[in-house]
C-alpha cells in the first residue's frame, strides 16, 4: 500500500469548486511534481493535505490511516510536513530556534522542567542543539545558527523553511514551490538538496513548481491539475507531451 | 565560538539578574544612610510589584503576542485572595508563614482565573483579543468591588449583595466589605521580599522564555499558521502563556496588598492595566530587561517630578514621548547593542575562566 493514498478529495468554497475528484497515490521514497497554471488549486492541495482546509468530500490516508478532518498539529506528528509558498518562518527566532520549534514532538521535557532547570533540560537541549546543527549543516545554514531568521537573504529563508519541515521528523515533505525567486544556481543546488534529502531520509516528496526543468529533471511521477481537476498523470515524459497539459499551459483546445 | 553564541539567551539573562541585585545593593546602601525620602521609601514595595506585573504582561503581549488590556484585573484577584488568605490566618501561625500562604493563594487563584478567561479569550485575535482582555479586567473589578465576604462560628459566609445579606451571627467579622474592601492585613511586604519575587519572576518567564515551551509560544508569535504546521498545539501553548502571566500578576497583587491596610478593588482598574502596558511598550515588547528598567525608572519618575508640581504629569508625559523617540532612533539601538555585547563578553569571559 502507498504511503499517502489521496481518494475523489474535494472541497468547494461557497459554490466553486477549488479541487474536484483529486486522488493521487504515493510511494514511500517517491519524488512526486503536482504542477498547473496559476490558480488550479495546488496549493489548495496542500492546505487539504495538512489540515489547513477541511475537505467538503474524499479520504487522505497515511500509512495505513486516515487524517481526514485532523487539525494541522495533529496530521503534523502523524507525519506530514511541509513548506508555504509565501515563506513563513518565526522571523524574530534565531535560524537555530525555528529548527528547533520544529523539533518540539521530537525531543521532549515539561514546561516545569525548562523552568527549574532540572537536568532533563540540559540533556534534551543538547539533543535538540546537535539535531538541529546536523540539519542546519544540509543545507549549509549552520554558519548563521544565530541569526535572526528575518536577517537570511531569500534563497536561505527558503532552504531553513526546508529543514525547518524536515525537523519534524515527517514521512511526506510537501515543498510548495521551493525554487520560487531562486537564480539557476540557486535552483540546481536546490535540486540536488532536495535529492539528498529524499535518499538520505527515505521520504516521499510532493511538491508544487512552476520551473518545469526543475520538476521534469527531479520529479519520477508528476500529477497535473487545471480547474482544481486532474487532467494528467504519470512519468515526466508522458506528461511532457500530453495534448491535454499542453493546451492547459498555451491555452486552445486539447 | 559557536557554544559561546548559542548562550546568548543564559549570558543576557545573567546582565538582567545583575542589573536587579546591583539596584537593590544601591538601595539598600542609599536607605542605610538614611538618605531615602520617605515618599520614596514608600514606594519601593509598589515599585516591585510594577516590575513583576510588567514582567508577566510582557509574557503576554511581547512573548505570547496578544495584546492583554486586562492586567490589572488578574493583579486585583491575587491581591485580595492573598489579602483575604492573611487575615483570616495571621492570628493562628507565624507572620511569615501566613505571607508565604497568602503569597501562594494569590498566584494560584489568578492562574485559575487566567485560565479560565483564557479560554474563551484566546480563541480570538488581535484587536478584538485586546477588547475582550479590557472587558474581563473591568469585569473582575466590578465583581470585587460588590464582593462581600464574612465570617462566623458557622464558617464562612458570601454575598453579591450587601454587608447584612451576609447574615452573620454575633460573633461575626466582615472581611472583604464589597466597595470598601478589604482591610485588617499586616503590612508585612517589605523591600527585600519585593526583591526576591522579582528574582523569582525573572527567573520563571527568563527560564520559561528559553525552553520548549517558551520557543512554542513564541513561534505561536511569530507565525500561528507555521507552529501548527510543525505540530505546536496553539491552545495549549498559548493557554500556557496567558495562565503563567496571569499567575504572576497574582503574585504581584498579593504582595501588592500586604504593603496596605486597606485595599479596595477601585485601584486595579483600567488605568492600571495602561499604565503596566506602557511600561513594557517603553521597555520594548519581548525584552524583559527593558521591562523591569521602564517600570522602575517610570514609577519612580513621578516621584522624582514632584518639584515640577502642577506641571507633573506634563513633564511625565514629555519625558515618554521623548524617551519613545529615541528608543526608535537606530543610532540609540546601535549603541545599545554595542554595549550589551560589551557587557555580555565581559560577563562571560569572567565565568568562562
Amino acid at each position: 500500500m502507498a504511503l499517502l493514498e489521496v481518494r475523489n478529495l474535494g472541497i468547494t468554497f461557497g459554490g466553486l469548486h477549488a479541487v474536484e475528484k483529486f486522488s493521487v497515490s504515493v510511494e514511500k521514497g517517491q519524488l512526486y511534481g503536482l504542477i498547473g497554471p496559476n490558480g488550479a488549486g495546488k496549493t489548495t492541495v496542500f492546505n487539504l493535505l495538512t489540515g489547513v482546509y477541511q475537505p467538503t468530500e474524499g479520504e487522505i490516508v497515511l500509512d495505513g490511516k486516515s487524517i481526514v478532518g485532523q487539525k494541522p498539529a495533529v496530521i503534523n506528528k502523524a507525519g506530514i510536513a511541509r513548506t508555504f509558498q509565501n515563506i513563513r518562518l518565526f522571523k524574530d527566532m534565531t535560524v537555530l530556534d525555528n529548527v528547533k520549534v520544529a523539533l518540539h514532538n521530537q525531543v521532549k521535557y515539561s514546561a516545569l522542567t525548562g523552568v527549574l532547570r532540572l537536568p532533563a533540560y540540559f540533556k534534551q537541549e543538547r539533543v535538540m542543539n546537535e539535531k538541529a546543527l546536523s540539519l542546519l549543516k544540509i543545507f549549509d545554514l549552520e554558519g548563521e545558527a544565530a541569526q535572526m531568521a528575518s536577517s537570511l537573504p531569500y534563497g536561505k529563508q527558503r532552504k531553513l523553511e526546508i529543514a525547518r519541515a524536515l525537523a519534524t521528523g515527517p514521512k511526506l515533505l510537501l515543498l510548495d514551490e521551493p525554487a520560487a525567486g531562486m537564480n539557476p544556481n540557486e535552483t540546481a543546488e536546490l535540486m540536488e538538496i532536495v535529492r539528498l534529502v529524499r535518499d538520505r531520509f527515505g521520504i516521499a516528496i510532493l511538491l508544487i513548481e512552476h520551473d518545469m526543468s526543475f520538476v521534469m529533471g527531479l520529479c519520477e511521477r508528476i500529477v497535473v491539475l487545471d480547474y482544481g481537476r486532474v487532467i494528467a498523470e504519470g512519468d515526466p515524459e508522458t506528461v511532457r507531451t500530453d495534448p491535454k497539459v499542453i493546451a492547459a499551459y498555451l491555452g486552445g483546445e486539447a | 565560538m559557536k557554544i559561546k553564541s548559542l548562550n546568548h539567551n543564559f549570558r543576557r539573562s545573567l546582565v538582567t539578574y545583575g542589573i536587579v541585585i546591583a539596584a537593590f545593593a544601591v538601595i539598600q546602601i542609599i536607605s542605610g544612610m538614611g538618605m531615602l525620602t520617605n515618599s520614596l521609601s514608600g514606594q519601593l514595595v509598589p515599585i516591585c510589584a510594577y516590575i513583576i506585573m510588567a514582567v508577566s504582561l510582557n509574557l503576554t503581549v511581547g512573548i505570547l503576542g496578544e495584546l492583554s488590556l486586562g492586567h490589572a484585573g488578574f493583579m486585583s484577584v491575587g491581591a485580595f485572595m492573598g489579602a483575604f488568605v492573611s487575615v483570616c490566618l495571621t492570628d493562628v501561625m507565624p507572620g511569615w508563614l501566613s505571607l508565604t500562604l497568602a503569597l501562594l493563594a494569590g498566584t494560584a487563584a489568578a492562574a485559575v482565573i487566567g485560565l479560565l478567561i483564557g479560554i474563551p479569550v484566546l480563541r480570538l485575535q488581535g484587536d478584538y483579543l485586546a477588547i475582550v482582555t479590557l472587558a474581563f479586567g473591568e469585569i473582575i473589578k466590578n465583581l470585587l468591588n460588590s464582593f462581600y465576604v464574612g465570617r462566623d462560628a458557622s464558617g464562612f459566609h458570601f454575598s453579591l449583595k450587601d454587608a447584612p445579606s451576609l447574615n452573620l451571627d454575633e460573633t461575626g467579622e466582615i472581611i472583604i466589605n464589597g466597595a470598601q474592601g478589604i482591610t485588617g492585613m499586616p503590612r508585612s511586604a517589605t523591600f527585600t521580599l519585593g526583591f526576591v519575587l522579582i528574582l523569582i519572576t525573572l527567573a520563571i518567564v527568563q527560564n520559561l522564555i528559553d525552553s520548549r515551551t517558551g520557543r512554542a509560544i513564541m513561534s505561536i508569535r511569530d507565525n500561528r499558521i507555521a507552529a501548527e504546521s510543525v505540530g505546536v498545539n496553539i491552545t495549549k501553548y498559548k493557554l500556557i502563556g496567558f495562565s503563567v502571566s496571569a499567575a504572576l500578576a497574582g503574585l504581584a497583587g498579593a504582595m501588592y496588598a500586604h504593603n496596605f491596610s486597606t485595599l479596595v478593588a477601585r485601584k486595579f482598574d483600567y488605568n492600571t492595566s495602561i499604565l503596566v502596558l506602557v511600561f513594557i511598550v517603553v521597555g520594548g515588547l519581548g525584552n524583559i530587561r527593558g521591562s523591569v528598567i521602564a517600570a522602575a525608572a517610570l514609577t519612580v519618575l513621578p516621584e522624582l517630578l514632584r518639584g515640577f508640581s502642577d506641571y507633573r504629569m506634563l513633564v511625565y508625559a514629555v519625558v515618554l514621548i521623548v524617551m519613545m523617540l529615541f528608543n526608535q532612533s537606530p543610532q540609540l539601538a546601535a549603541w545599545r547593542r554595542k554595549w550589551t555585547a560589551k557587557l555580555t563578553r565581559g560577563q562571560a569571559d569572567g565565568k568562562g575562566a
